[in-house]
């Protein structure tokens, strides 16, 4: 699959040398188990970085560390300027920048589709009910379900879960997006949908990182690819040059894997 | 070609098969009974014997029930009415409702808490159902001020005194709670108990101020009894329990600790051992002199215990909410107090209604046992005043009959509104 000569232009047309998130000498541990192991990683403003590798790599344990989901003990990362420490103030203000997709959607169950999307702008940013409201439809029609907005999240497939997940995140207008596996819990039908919803994200320039085996995405939006293994960046490179020249043997062993059949 | 597959494995199905309506069986009376009463050898002979046990309680039951003697003096009238027939002696009931239902109350004061019964629905109303207008808050906000002064009679600056310092401990909380919770929190309870203190000496207690009569609660007794120590304790150890069971889960060990060992240590004790000390044991702790009423220490043991009960229960509505809904919180900014308050309390405490109904209703029947620490409950009376005297002594069935009634009335009602709760909450459409 070949990229147009168009989509190239207008991806680097958008990348800017802005620093979006930048993480030096990181390291995390699970008990003794050394899950991430020095990570350095700059992230520009409107680049899209697609993370891949084995299961138990750490790619997940990476980006959820940037919004504090996870803890790290060694290392800094700097989120839009500010670096990331135990203050909770200071946590929650670069949460409430951070927008996260996950594998699992993990809308709320007991809150209606448009409650979901305005639920953090009212009590986070203190947007009035009305405005909050509107936004919320704005970015519902954008991922093309505003009919589902009185709708409960058990009553949506899964696809239309994801999007919605994805407009809630939205709604709080983050500078980034970290996705975790957004499309690994859904039926081989729905995959597309919520593939479109991202492209379309990208092209409107959002600083993404997304962990995902979808490597379609990856050659048609991403502008870096990073392979991850045993807690380590093994390799990243522009995503022609990656896939089609893989420098490291892990690296190829693993594309022959997932894209040999 | 044919829609089935043939000898060869390639198949194509060429027209979509229309859905048919169920075979045409034999429908009503007579199939339901063959196929859940008789539909096996064994099952016949449990509805006959069914049957018949049915047939043996009622041919018991009825004559007793409709036989009944409703007017008569003593247990000898209505031996005497009833000349050796079966029939129950109701008589108790009609001749003495008044010590069953309210105790010792004083006669011309029925109305006081019969009012504050009434006020009640108004109160709960709102909380209960989540339709009516939010300002109907306001009024259940006061109302336990106003049943107070309603049951206990009294001047009516001793609820307002409290009223106020429940208001300014609020104000004082809202104020302070910015720079931290603890400040805001402790700030709250000390302004409260700074307005009782001062408002104490303001205040003479023997005010006549807009004053009912003033009712002693050793007085109190009856099924009222049960009413009040259940609503309240119930009231109370919710949010109590909610406040313990996320206790429990935090990572600062003080709070924890606090919490587990509170737990573990109420939920190790029989009630009615609480109850004991609640009645004798405290009275050696606290100064001489003192007068602790007995039914708030009773209301304060009936509490720690059901709290200890409910957060259990709330843990483990808790424990069953996916770790994703804790991080979606988290994801979107949300802190602490909004995470639990808006997506896991509500998702929690949804999953555990029926633990809670199920410790709400073990906890009203638990109320009559009060009666043992010489309490007048509905019990109570029954074993002493009423069983006591030489005029009914001897009716057991029918008093504790009535007693059973009157406690399964208000359980079922609190099952059946549960039951109603969780089908409005439903929203997985499963």
């Amino acid at each position: 699959m070949a990229m147009t000569d168009d989509a190239i232009a207008h991806m680097d047309a958008k990348v800017s040398d802005e620093v979006a998130i930048e993480i030096e000498n990181m390291n995390k541990w699970y008990g003794t188990f050394h899950v991430l192991r020095d990570i350095n990683l700059t992230v520009y403003s409107g680049e899209r970085i697609v993370i891949c590798g084995p299961s138990g790599s750490g790619k997940s344990t990476l980006i959820r560390c940037i919004n504090a989901l996870e803890e790290h003990q060694q290392g800094r990362i700097t989120v839009d300027g500010t670096t990331l420490s135990s203050d909770i103030k200071n946590i929650d203000r670069i949460r409430s920048e951070v927008g996260m997709v996950f594998q699992h959607f993990n809308l709320f169950p007991h809150l209606t589709i448009l409650e979901n999307c305005t639920l953090a702008p009212i009590w986070v940013r203190k947007t009035p009910k009305k405005e909050a409201e509107e936004t919320a439809m704005h970015f519902l029609t954008k991922v093309k379900i505003p009919e589902q907005a009185d709708k409960y999240p058990g009553q949506l497939s899964g696809g239309q879960q994801q999007r919605v997940a994805i407009a809630r995140s939205l709604c709080m207008k983050p500078r980034i997006m970290l996705f975790d596996e957004p499309t690994s819990a859904l039926d081989p039908e729905m995959i597309k949908e919520v593939l479109d919803t991202m492209i379309e994200l990208a092209e409107d320039g959002m600083t993404m990182l997304v962990v995902t085996h979808e490597m379609g995405f990856a050659r048609q939006v991403a502008n870096r690819v990073i392979f991850m293994d045993e807690g380590q960046i093994v390799e990243q490179n522009e995503p022609e040059e990656f896939f089609h020249n893989p420098k490291s043997d892990r690296t190829k062993l693993f594309l022959s894997q997932i894209l040999g059949h | 070609m044919s829609d089935k597959p043939a000898h060869n494995v390639a198949f194509v199905r060429e027209t979509t098969l229309p859905p048919s309506p169920p075979p045409v069986a034999e429908t009503g009376a007579i199939k339901w009974m063959r196929e859940n009463l008789f539909s096996s050898a064994f099952n016949s002979i449990m509805t006959i014997l069914g049957v018949l046990a049915v047939y043996q309680i009622l041919s018991l039951a009825l004559p007793w029930l409709l036989n009944g003697v409703w007017n008569a003096s003593s247990i000898r009238d209505c031996r005497e009415i009833l000349d050796g027939a079966t029939g129950g002696c109701f008589a108790v009931l009609t001749e003495r409702w008044h010590q069953l239902v309210f105790g010792r109350y004083p006669q011309d004061s029925y109305w006081r808490p019969t009012l504050a019964f009434l006020l009640m629905f108004a109160a709960f109303a709102p909380v209960l159902f989540s339709n009516l207008p939010k300002k109907m808050l306001i009024f259940t906000g006061l109302y336990p001020f106003i049943a107070y002064y309603l049951v206990w009679g009294g001047s009516v600056l001793v609820p307002i005194l409290s009223l106020v310092g429940f208001a300014v401990g609020y104000v004082v909380y809202t104020r302070l709670v910015d720079r931290s919770f603890a400040t805001g929190f402790f700030g709250g309870v000390a302004a409260a108990i700074a307005v009782w203190y001062i408002g104490g000496f303001i205040i003479n207690e023997d005010s006549t101020f807009l004053a009912l009569e003033q009712v002693e609660s050793r007085d109190i007794g009856g099924f009222m009894l049960n009413l009040i120590l259940g609503v309240v304790c119930l009231s109370v150890s919710l949010p109590l329990g909610i406040v313990l069971a996320l206790g429990r889960q935090s990572r600062m060990p003080i709070i924890k600790w606090i919490c587990v060992v509170f737990i573990e240590f109420i939920r190790g004790v029989p009630l009615i051992t609480l109850l004991f000390v609640a009645n004798v044991v405290l009275a050696y702790f606290l100064p001489p002199g003192t007068n602790f009423d007995l039914i708030l220490r009773v209301m304060i043991m009936i509490t720690m215990f059901a709290a200890a009960y409910i957060a259990e229960v709330i843990r483990g509505g808790l424990a069953a909410l996916p770790r994703g809904q804790y991080e979606a919180g988290d994801s979107l900014g949300l802190d602490y107090s909004q995470s639990m308050r808006l997506i896991i309390l509500p998702q929690a405490l949804k999953i555990s209604i029926p633990g809670i109904v199920n410790v709400a209703v073990g906890l009203f029947k638990d109320t009559t046992l009060v009666s043992v620490i010489s309490m007048f409950d509905l019990v109570g009376m029954v074993r002493g005043p009423i069983l006591a005297s030489t005029d009914w002594n001897g009716v057991y069935w029918e008093l504790f009959g009535f007693a059973a009634l009157l406690f399964f009335v208000f359980c079922y009602g609190i099952s059946q509104y549960s039951q109603w709760l969780e089908r409005q909450l439903q929203t997985d459409h499963r």
